[in-house]
């Protein structure tokens, strides 16, 4: 069994009137298979009201699925009473970065995980020390959460939920009210615990930008999985993503317009890097190396 | 106009004071409240002002700072100094139209008012020496034996300190509705009282609406982080006793003791 497994997870959000008859049905959730590797960076993607933020949320569950069945770590949502190990499995990080640190001082905050399951005070500390410089806050440990930025309260978040010594990290639209200096800084965060700590990074969002170095990109649209693949295989499909309203990364979609205007260059490219890589090597072959200048700078 | 509200009234500084247990604080300033009430005579009048300036000192919070606090209830402390010395009956003073002013009522006036001033002073001291999340920490440890009465004891620190958490960030977003709504015309400052209360229902609902959202997003990320009460919950920063403590609980009983020795003797 792998690490995280979904098999056909529908989950619908039920309205029901004064009398408690059924108003509405809204499948958030449609017959969603997936599976995530121990290990792994994957990213979900999708546009507003795509089912990503319901599936996240019951790999904590804090939903419980309508039917169908979600693996975490071999341990089943259904059952009730591993409800706390796999909270303590999988860690959740939100889009709001007020409304979910709980204490006064940083420090305190990121103790407050351990504190809720019951780790020793001597351990607590221990594990505050090594999350707050894992994610670079060290020096801000005893300031008010409320004099951060936006990005040094998201990281204050993880390491929050770090410090229960998760393997598994679900970050809902971490990065959707933060500023692009402090997306990187949150995502860079992000990407160092899973590079160096092995820790599974599932990030949801809708900025495309930040999927390009995930391991693994799936597409969510109205509650179904509709696209995966690697960034670059997902990315290749300029067309279909469109289709489901997300915006291709600005290198990516340059780099289709050129590829349709008829220049040489292979489909998926993601960053910059590789964009001026591919123009110089279509250039050298169209012009023995003429098409370098004015390539490269912003 | 909103960002002049300062909350727990903290003066931070290194002093003994500022470094003692909450607890010790709490039951400090128990004892100091009900001690007031205690004595009638100038002696214990005297042991009282030397217990108070005594801290005070120690506390090293600037005697003017202290007194701020007392503006506060200036009116209080006249309406009750005058109606005691009218009121009270007993020896004639003076005595003019309808007003009789007593020996009594002159010497219940004054104790009143010393007991009031005393009463502000000392729990500003508290306030001021302590940070609000040690006065929430003290609070649920000290009251910890309600837990078995069925007092939810935890979970009232626990709002209280996210009460806490929350403020600053419900001022600001005030403020952001109050210029908002004054950008599109509303008008908070002119009109009597009744205007300017009308005027704030309108920005008292966005802020309302905004504020159950986040509570229910706090909600939804303490439970992702395995808060389930306080059953099975240990402490980053469990208050422990110190000597220094224990010396401030005998001194505090010793300051009581006195008191009631001479409340009983003289």
């Amino acid at each position: 069994m792998k690490f995280i497994e979904a098999r056909k997870l529908v989950h619908e959000y039920i309205r029901r009137d004064e009398e408690g008859n059924v108003e509405s049905i809204q499948t958030a959730l449609d017959q969603v298979d997936l599976e995530i590797e121990e290990g792994e960076f994957v990213a979900v993607l999708g546009h507003n009201g795509s089912g990503k933020s319901t599936f996240a949320k019951h790999l904590n569950v804090l939903l419980s699925p309508t039917e169908g069945s979600l693996w975490v770590d071999g341990k089943d949502v259904n059952d009730a009473d591993k409800l706390w190990e796999i909270r303590k499995t999988a860690g959740m990080v939100f889009q709001n970065p007020d409304n979910q640190i709980v204490a006064s001082v940083v420090e305190e905050d990121v103790g407050f995980g351990p504190e809720n399951i019951g780790v020793p005070t001597r351990e607590i500390w221990e594990r505050v020390d090594q999350s707050l410089r894992d994610v670079g806050m060290t020096e801000y440990r005893s300031h008010s959460p409320n004099k951060l930025s936006g990005g040094q309260k998201q990281r204050v978040a993880i390491a929050g939920v770090m410090a229960m010594e998760p393997r598994c990290i679900i970050l809902d639209e971490p990065t959707a009210m933060l500023d692009p200096h402090g997306r990187r800084e949150v995502l860079e965060a992000a990407r160092r615990l899973n590079q160096e700590k092995g820790v599974t990074l599932i990030w949801i969002t809708h900025y495309m930008e930040e999927v390009v170095h995930a391991d693994r990109v799936y597409v969510m649209d109205s509650g179904s999985v509709v696209l995966k693949g690697t960034p670059r295989e997902i990315f290749s499909q300029v067309d279909t993503l469109k289709k489901y309203r997300l915006d291709v990364p600005q290198m990516t979609l340059l780099a289709h317009e050129l590829r349709q205007a008829g220049v040489g260059i292979p489909a998926g490219i993601l960053t910059r890097q590789e964009l001026v890589e591919a123009l110089c090597r279509s250039g050298l072959e169209e012009r023995g190396g003429g098409g370098y200048a004015g390539v490269g700078r912003e | 106009m909103l960002r002049e509200i300062t909350l727990g009234q903290y003066y931070p500084s290194d002093s003994v004071i500022h470094r003692l247990d909450p607890r010790v604080k709490l039951f400090g300033t128990l004892l100091y409240v009900i001690s007031l009430f205690t004595f009638r005579n100038v002696v214990g009048f005297a042991i009282a002002t030397v217990f108070l300036a005594a801290m005070i000192a120690i506390s090293r919070v600037p005697f003017g700072f202290m007194v701020k606090g007392l503006r506060m209830i200036v009116i209080v402390l006249l309406i009750t100094a005058l109606f005691n010395l009218f009121l009270t009956p007993g020896k004639l003073v003076v005595e003019f139209w309808i007003f009789h002013i007593t020996e009594e009522g002159i010497a219940s006036a004054v104790k009143m008012a010393v007991r009031l001033i005393y009463l502000i002073l000392g729990t500003s001291l508290m306030t001021l020496t302590t940070t609000p999340n040690q006065l929430t920490d003290g609070m649920e440890k000290a009251l910890g034996f309600l837990r078995f009465l069925k007092v939810p004891v935890h979970e009232i620190a626990m709002m209280m300190s996210i009460a806490l958490r929350f403020i600053p960030i419900l001022v600001e977003e005030t403020d952001k509705i109050m210029k908002a709504q004054i950008a599109r015309g509303a008008d908070f400052e002119t009109g009597n009282i009744f205007k300017k209360a009308k005027a704030m229902v309108p920005l008292l609902v966005p802020l309302f609406i905004s504020a159950f959202r986040r509570a229910n997003d706090l909600a939804l990320a303490m439970e992702a982080r395995c808060y389930h009460g306080g059953e099975g919950r240990t402490k980053m920063k469990p208050l422990r006793y110190q000597k220094r403590d224990a010396a401030a609980y005998g001194v505090v009983i010793v300051y009581f003791a006195l008191l009631i020795v001479v409340r009983i003797w003289l």
